[in-house]
This record gives structure tokens, C-alpha cells and sequence, in this order.
């Protein structure tokens, strides 16, 4: 029993890393129909970002993060309004492949940049566990936990309580309702994928210190992520904290109970499972399309 | 009877699209379904043509049901529609388009099309014949090597006309065949269309044009807020008390 | 392309050997050709149905992995192993089109990405299948042999040149044949607009499951043609970069065209050689993503549409 609460611990606090990464791309994808394939690179980018603040600027840890959010946040909008704004109004196809070559282009920059050795970011936590009754958790990651919380939260309250959250809300309901009522669906555009990236971004400066640091990292979290968003159904906020929180949760129960090779898969085939039963995701209320 | 829709409802949300609707369409006639903006038509023929699935209710053609068919088992059954919206194959030619059109009039499988025998090169001859009649009974054989999305608006419409007549239709649905054409080009619409009829297809159309509907269809039926409010010849409809509030937005 | 320059084109690879200098450049040659298979297979879905799939690595692993373990392990000859991987990558793609059914665009894209993803899993993971990380050597090249009289065995370069050709000759073919027919104006009616192809009894998810399945197992055949070559299979074939490789070749190239593909394979296996030279393989993926942000931008239709335009305008003095 206490091995499974454990377990289950670890999963919320990897499914919380998750949620991050699934909010930041369900927006992007559910209010712009970008298939941000670079999601990931961003991802890797907050982690080397973190690196960077903490070694060759010698910044302190948590301005470190910060400092990489920030570069998350700018890179994202860069990135919009380059390469994404030109292309508006494009096929889904088109966006997608142009993020393919952002993918491919981040990913080999970061090998160039950085070698292919991987590195680790420190971090001021103590490494002696607490222990909270029957299980136990690190203080980094509980830390990590805790700050993906409050973005998580913060999320929501953007989203829900504020001006801006409500543009979005209406460029994701109908987009050309909503330029007729006044929306800058340009400026929502950048914003949206600032953000996005920026929550990536945070996901990677938080898990850099959990794990270590490479350029290929940013692979696997994007397919989580992609899982995260199939999970909880395009553009729901929700959901996709849910899924984020269920998918590291079954990974962890994966991975102690079956079999650890193969934990990487369990989001595969949750993917294909989901698509091939419930393609709205498991929380999407059922909708006609008309 | 050619096409029955017997208590047909569609719930959106909590706003019944249709509510219980019933018609008939007999066979070889004109027959239009009118109504104001939001009235159920699209909805209406999204239904019977299997692109939406009904909460009740039943459709059948020529005794057989439609209900719960796909699209394209609903063309095989001889029903075919053409959409609200302009919708050609843009980048490929007019001629193509045609061939597509073509498609359930072919055999050719797989391996027959790998190893392309006489048959199959018969065939494609055949349909690349009958592509050029359709093209010409519409009036867009000088059209034939342009690519669809290049053609002018009315000549984009025609061209989904002559997609439609391709699939050999018994019932032909039109939504709105006639939006966004200038007077003479729903003229020579009207034309078409007729002699469409003469060759034995029967014609369901949802048009907004009054002018046209009147002119030329045997009988006609009004939805309003997913109801049928009335059916009959169009010099009924036309002084039917309760047609006109609908139009008027008494009440 | 006119009668005369097929004809030429078909005397120049026929006779390639001869005027090839270096087995160096005959193994590039050979290399392409395998590719050019790959790409005609991917560009059968992306430019024709207008579905991408990013797990066409796994339908090339599975044809390279099937070949290598039916003539290894079975002591197969490498003809109807050959046949076997094309079969089993076929019914692999089968899967995929089942599941994918009514799921288009990012959706199709993510179930392929996912394919491939469990395949590579697999294949590490399942040592005693696949000997994991460590990969099957020593795997036979292909052999013609007629008992008592003579035995041809496709060692050499100059040999598998050939039979790469002649695959590579069939596999455009079989593309060629299938476009220009009823199936194929099936595909491309999916690609323009799937709703209007429905509404007159075109059946969206046969033709995608059929685009996959005659996809996956020209991916699967390439994938064999290669494990005999280079004798050596691993779970590097699943590698994300063959992939990635194989999509620019095809957008790069032209897609919805023939010739597109088998352009940039030529193209995009030439290429790493001649930069190999000159700088990394990380340089050349970095060049890789940017060329194809620069080919959305500003080569859309792909090299051989573009030129193909640019020719016809010269023609046509209007």
C-alpha cells in the first residue's frame, strides 16, 4: 500500500510537469490550429535557459528560472510573429511542417550549442527526502510540484477572470465572430503562443534540476504533451490539467508495476487508445458539429 | 414515394434544428423546401444525406432506409447533394473534378488498375467521354483544362452542379444552387435544372430565391424553428396566412 | 516527360556503372535509390490523400527487422523475405488505418508519430527478438541461384546497384499506374475535399486505409532492399531523422508529383555528402529544418512542380 501511495505521489507530482506542458499546447493548438511540433523544443529551451542563467551568468536559482521562463516567453512570440503570422489563414499542413523545420532547426542548434553530453543543473534543495507518514518526496520536487501548482493555477485565472482570457476564449469560439466584436486576433495569436512556450519553458527549468539536461529531451516531453492535449480534448484547460496529472500518475504505475523499458510507451499507447474510442478526449462534452 | 423523412429531430445543445419533421418528395418532380434563415434546411438535408445523424426519426428512399449511412453509401443509393458553400476539388482541372465525379460509375480495384488491361482502359475512356458530356450539358466544355479554383464564382457553382450529375442521381439535393448568381446565370440555373428533371432525376432543392422556387418547382414545403408549417403546390404556398408570418417574423 | 527523354534517362541508369568512377558515388547512387523508394511511399499518402505521417521510419524498421530475422534466424532465401517484409510493413500500415478511420490532419499525424514510437520501444526493449541495442549482423546479401548451373550472389555494388534500380523502377511504376486511375483520383479527391468526395460515393476511410497500406509496404520493401545492403540492422532504422529526412524530400522535391519525390532523394542523399565534407551532421539537421521553413515560404509547390511552371511559361509565349 505504501509503495503504491508513493507511486501514486510521484505520478501527481510528474503529472503536474505534464499539466504544464498540455495547457501551454492545448491553447496553442485549440486557439491558433498550429501543430506546434516545437512544443518540446521549448521545453528543452527553459532547461538549457536555467543552465545558462545559473552557470555562465552565475545568476541565483530562482531568478535562473525566471530568467528562463522569460526566454521562453520572448523566444514563443519571435517565433509567432517570424514565422507563424506570415502564414495565416495557411493550412494546418503548412504551419505544421514550418514547426517541423523550428523542431528540427532548435533541436540540432542546442546539439551545436551545447555538445551532446548531457548536464545538470544544481540546485539549493536539500537532497535528504521528507518524509510525510508512509511516503517520502524530495524537496526539489516537491518544490517543483508546488511551483507547477501555481502556474497551473495561474493559468486558469488568465484564462477564466481576465480581459485578455476572454479574447482568447472567443478567438478559440469563433474566430471570425470574435474580429467582428473587436478582437486583434494577431495580437491574441502572439500572446497565445508566448504563453504556451513560457509554460513550457517553466517545465523545463523545473525538471532540469529533477533530471538531467540534453537536447533531445524535449522529444519525449512533446509527445506528452501531444498526449496530454488528446487526453483532455482540444482547447480545455481542464482537461488537460487532468490528463497531465492522469498520464504521470499511469506512467508511474507503469513503470513500477509492468515494466520501467517500456514506461515511455505507455503515453503512446494511451494516445492511440484515446483516439481510437473517444477521439474528443476523455472530458469534451459531446458536441455536434453542424 | 420517392424520399420519406418521417419525424426527423435534431437537438443542438437544447435549440431543436428540427423538431419532429415529416415530408415526402414524390418522384420526377421539382420539389423545394423554403424557409426562413435558421429554419432546419441545411440541417435538414445534412441529416438525410448522412452527413449528420439524427437524435429520432427516420429516413427512407424508395423504400429503403437511409438512416445511419455514411455519405457515400447514401450517393451509392442514388442520392447525391451539393453543398451550401462553393465546393469544387480546387486544385485540380475541371475536367478532373468531372472524373471524380465519375468515380461510382468505375470498377477498377487495386489489382485491375496495376496491371491495366483492356477493361480498364475501356473504362477510362468511357469516363472521360461521359466527364466531357456532363462538362458540356452544363456549359463549361471550354473550361475543361482550367483549374477549378481559378474559375469565376458562377462558373465554380456550375462546376459543383456537374460534380453532382456525375454520380448519376436519382434525388438531387441542391443547397441554394443558385446564391450569389446574377439574374441571368439563375436563368440559365433554372434551365438546367429543368432539364435535369426531364431526364428522369427528381430534384429536392432549398433555395432562398422566391422567384425561382416559384418558377419552377411542382410542389413546396416550409420549415420554420424546425417544424413543417405547410406543403403544397406554390400558388398555395404563396397565400398560405401562416408561411407569410413566418416570413414576416410575426409572433 | 517525353518518350526520348525517358529513353535517354533509362540509357544513363541502365549504364551507371560504367560511367561511375568510384564505388563511393555508386553506394550514394545506391543509397538514393532506396530513398527514392521511401519518398515515392510517403508522398503516396502526404501529396496525394494529403495525410502526413511522421512514422514511416517504423514501416521501413519493420520491413528492414522482418527481412533481417526471416533469412537469419529462418534461413529464408531474400526473395520471399523480401516479399514478406513489403507484406508484414502492408498489414502494419492495415493497422493504422483502422485505427485512424475517421481521424485526419494532426490527429492521423500523432497516431503515425505513435506507431513509430512503440515500434522503436519495442524493438530495444525485446531483446530476444530483436537482440536490442545491439542489432542483427551478418545479415545475407540477396542470391539468384539455379541449382547446378550458376549462382548469382548481389554482393558486389555493381549487382545491388542494379536490383535497387530495378525495385526503385517498379515501385514508380506501381505509383504511376495507381495515381493515374480511378484509386487515384479517389486519393486526390480526400486531399481537396474529403466532404464533396463523400457526398458522390467516394469512401474516405478505404482510400486512406488503402493509400497506408500500399504506403507502408513499398516502405517496408525499401526497408529490405536496405537491410541487405548494408548486412546490418539495428534500432537506428527507427531513427526520427530518416523521417525527417524522408518528408523533405518529398516537400522539397514536389509533392502530388512523381518525379518530386525521386528528385530529392537524389537530391537529399547527394547533399549530406557533398556538406559531409564540409561541415557536421548537426550543421546539416539544422540546415535541414531551416530549408524546410524556407521551402513553405517561398517554394510551396517543391522543386519539380516550380520548375516544371517555370518551363512552360518559356514555352508558351502568351
Amino acid at each position: 500500500m505504501d509503495t503504491l501511495l508513493q507511486h501514486l505521489l510521484n505520478g501527481l507530482i510528474l503529472g503536474g510537469t505534464y499539466a504544464l506542458l498540455g495547457i501551454g499546447l492545448t491553447l496553442i493548438f485549440g486557439i491558433m490550429n498550429v501543430v506546434n511540433f516545437a512544443h518540446g523544443e521549448f521545453y528543452t529551451l527553459g532547461a538549457y535557459g536555467a543552465f545558462l542563467f545559473l552557470t555562465v551568468l552565475r545568476a541565483d536559482f530562482f531568478v535562473a528560472l525566471l530568467g528562463a521562463v522569460a526566454l521562453g516567453v520572448v523566444g514563443g512570440a519571435v517565433c509567432e510573429r517570424v514565422l507563424l503570422r506570415p502564414l495565416t489563414g495557411e493550412s494546418i499542413d503548412t504551419t505544421m511542417l514550418v514547426m517541423i523545420g523550428v523542431w528540427i532547426a532548435m533541436q540540432n542548434g542546442e546539439l551545436l550549442a551545447w555538445g551532446g553530453v548531457a548536464k545538470s543543473i544544481a540546485h539549493p534543495f536539500p537532497q535528504a527526502p521528507l518524509v510525510l507518514g508512509p511516503v517520502s518526496v524530495a524537496p526539489l520536487r516537491l518544490f517543483v510540484f508546488g511551483a507547477a501548482l501555481v502556474l497551473i493555477v495561474a493559468s486558469h485565472l488568465l484564462i477564466r477572470r481576465t480581459r485578455l482570457g476572454k479574447a482568447m476564449r472567443a478567438t478559440f469560439q469563433d474566430r471570425e465572430t470574435a474580429a467582428l466584436m473587436g478582437v486583434d486576433i494577431h495580437t491574441i495569436h502572439t500572446v497565445t503562443f508566448a504563453f504556451g512556450s513560457g509554460l513550457a519553458a517553466a517545465g523545463g527549468a523545473l525538471l532540469g534540476p529533477v533530471f538531467v539536461v540534453s537536447p533531445s529531451m524535449g522529444d519525449l516531453a512533446a509527445l506528452k504533451a501531444f498526449c496530454v492535449v488528446i487526453l483532455g480534448g482540444l482547447g480545455n484547460l481542464a482537461g488537460a490539467t487532468l490528463g497531465g496529472l492522469i498520464l504521470g500518475i499511469a506512467e508511474e504505475l507503469g513503470a513500477g508495476y509492468v515494466s520501467s523499458g517500456y514506461r515511455d510507451a505507455i503515453g503512446f499507447i494511451m494516445i492511440i487508445l484515446v483516439l481510437l474510442l473517444r477521439p474528443s478526449g476523455l472530458f469534451a462534452r459531446a458536441e455536434r458539429v453542424g | 414515394m420517392s424520399l420519406e423523412v418521417r419525424d426527423l429531430t435534431v437537438q443542438f445543445g437544447g435549440v431543436a434544428a428540427l423538431g419532429g419533421v415529416s415530408f415526402a418528395v414524390a418522384p420526377g418532380r421539382i420539389t423545394s423546401l423554403i424557409g426562413p434563415n435558421g429554419a432546419g434546411k441545411t440541417t435538414a438535408f445534412n441529416v438525410i444525406t448522412g452527413f449528420l445523424a439524427a437524435d429520432r426519426g427516420e429516413v427512407r428512399y424508395e423504400g429503403v432506409p437511409l438512416t445511419g449511412l455514411r455519405p457515400s453509401r447514401v450517393a451509392r443509393r442514388g442520392v447525391v447533394r451539393t453543398f451550401q458553400k462553393t465546393n469544387v476539388f480546387p486544385q485540380v482541372s475541371v475536367f478532373e473534378n468531372a472524373m471524380i465525379g465519375l468515380h461510382l460509375r468505375g470498377r477498377a480495384g487495386l489489382w485491375s488498375v496495376i496491371l491495366r488491361g483492356r477493361r480498364v482502359r475501356e473504362e477510362e475512356a468511357e469516363l472521360a467521354a461521359r466527364a466531357g458530356e456532363i462538362l458540356g450539358f452544363v456549359g463549361l466544355a471550354h473550361r475543361r483544362h482550367e483549374t477549378a479554383s481559378a474559375l469565376p464564382y458562377g462558373e465554380q457553382r456550375l462546376l459543383e452542379l456537374a460534380i453532382a450529375l456525375a454520380a448519376r442521381p436519382r434525388l438531387l439535393l441542391l443547397d441554394e444552387p443558385a446564391s450569389g448568381m446574377n439574374p441571368p446565370e439563375k436563368t440559365a440555373l433554372m434551365g438546367l435544372i429543368q432539364r435535369v428533371r426531364e431526364q428522369g432525376v427528381t430534384i429536392f432543392l432549398v433555395e432562398h430565391d422566391m422567384r425561382l422556387v416559384m418558377g419552377i418547382s411542382d410542389e413546396v414545403i416550409v420549415l420554420d424553428h424546425g417544424q413543417v408549417i405547410a406543403q403544397g403546390p406554390p400558388a398555395e404556398i404563396q397565400r398560405h396566412p401562416e408561411v407569410i408570418q413566418a416570413y414576416l417574423g410575426g409572433g | 516527360m517525353s518518350r526520348i527523354g525517358g529513353a535517354a534517362l533509362a540509357a544513363v541508369l541502365l549504364a551507371a556503372p560504367v560511367w561511375i568512377w568510384s564505388p563511393y558515388h555508386l553506394h550514394i547512387l545506391i543509397m538514393a535509390g532506396i530513398f527514392a523508394v521511401l519518398a515515392l511511399s510517403l508522398n503516396l499518402l502526404l501529396g496525394y490523400t494529403g495525410q502526413l505521417s511522421l512514422g514511416h521510419a517504423a514501416f521501413f524498421g519493420i520491413g528492414a527487422y522482418t527481412s533481417a530475422l526471416l533469412t537469419l534466424r529462418l534461413g529464408w532465401p531474400v526473395w520471399p523475405a523480401f516479399a514478406a517484409a513489403a507484406a508484414l510493413a502492408g498489414l502494419a500500415g492495415y493497422g493504422i488505418g483502422r485505427v485512424s478511420l475517421k481521424l485526419r490532419g494532426a490527429y492521423f499525424v500523432l497516431v503515425t508519430i505513435s506507431f513509430a514510437g512503440v515500434t522503436q520501444l519495442v524493438s530495444v526493449n525485446w531483446m530476444d527478438l530483436t537482440n536490442g541495442p545491439l542489432g542483427l549482423p551478418g545479415v545475407p546479401a540477396p542470391a539468384l541461384a539455379v541449382p547446378g548451373l550458376f549462382r548469382l550472389s548481389f554482393v558486389g555494388k555493381t549487382a545491388y546497384y542494379y536490383l535497387v534500380l530495378a525495385v526503385a523502377a517498379g515501385a514508380y511504376f506501381l505509383c504511376h499506374r495507381l495515381v493515374r486511375s480511378r484509386i487515384g483520383r479517389a486519393f486526390i479527391a480526400l486531399r481537396e475535399n474529403e466532404a464533396l468526395a463523400e457526398s458522390v460515393g467516394v469512401e474516405g476511410t478505404r482510400y486512406l486505409v488503402l493509400a497506408v497500406v500500399v504506403s507502408a509496404a513499398l516502405a517496408g520493401a525499401a526497408g529490405s532492399l536496405y537491410a541487405h545492403y548494408t548486412r546490418f540492422v539495428s534500432p537506428e532504422v527507427f531513427l526520427f531523422s530518416y523521417t525527417v529526412t524522408m518528408a523533405i524530400m518529398v516537400v522539397a522535391g514536389g509533392k502530388g508529383t512523381l518525379a518530386g519525390p525521386v528528385v530529392g532523394a537524389v537530391l537529399f542523399t547527394a547533399l549530406p555528402e557533398v556538406l559531409r565534407e564540409a561541415t557536421s551532421w548537426q550543421w546539416q539537421m539544422v540546415l535541414y529544418g531551416v530549408l524546410l521553413i524556407l521551402i513553405v515560404f517561398f517554394l510551396p509547390k517543391g522543386i519539380v512542380p516550380t520548375v516544371a511552371a517555370w518551363l512552360r511559361e518559356r514555352r508558351a509565349p502568351s
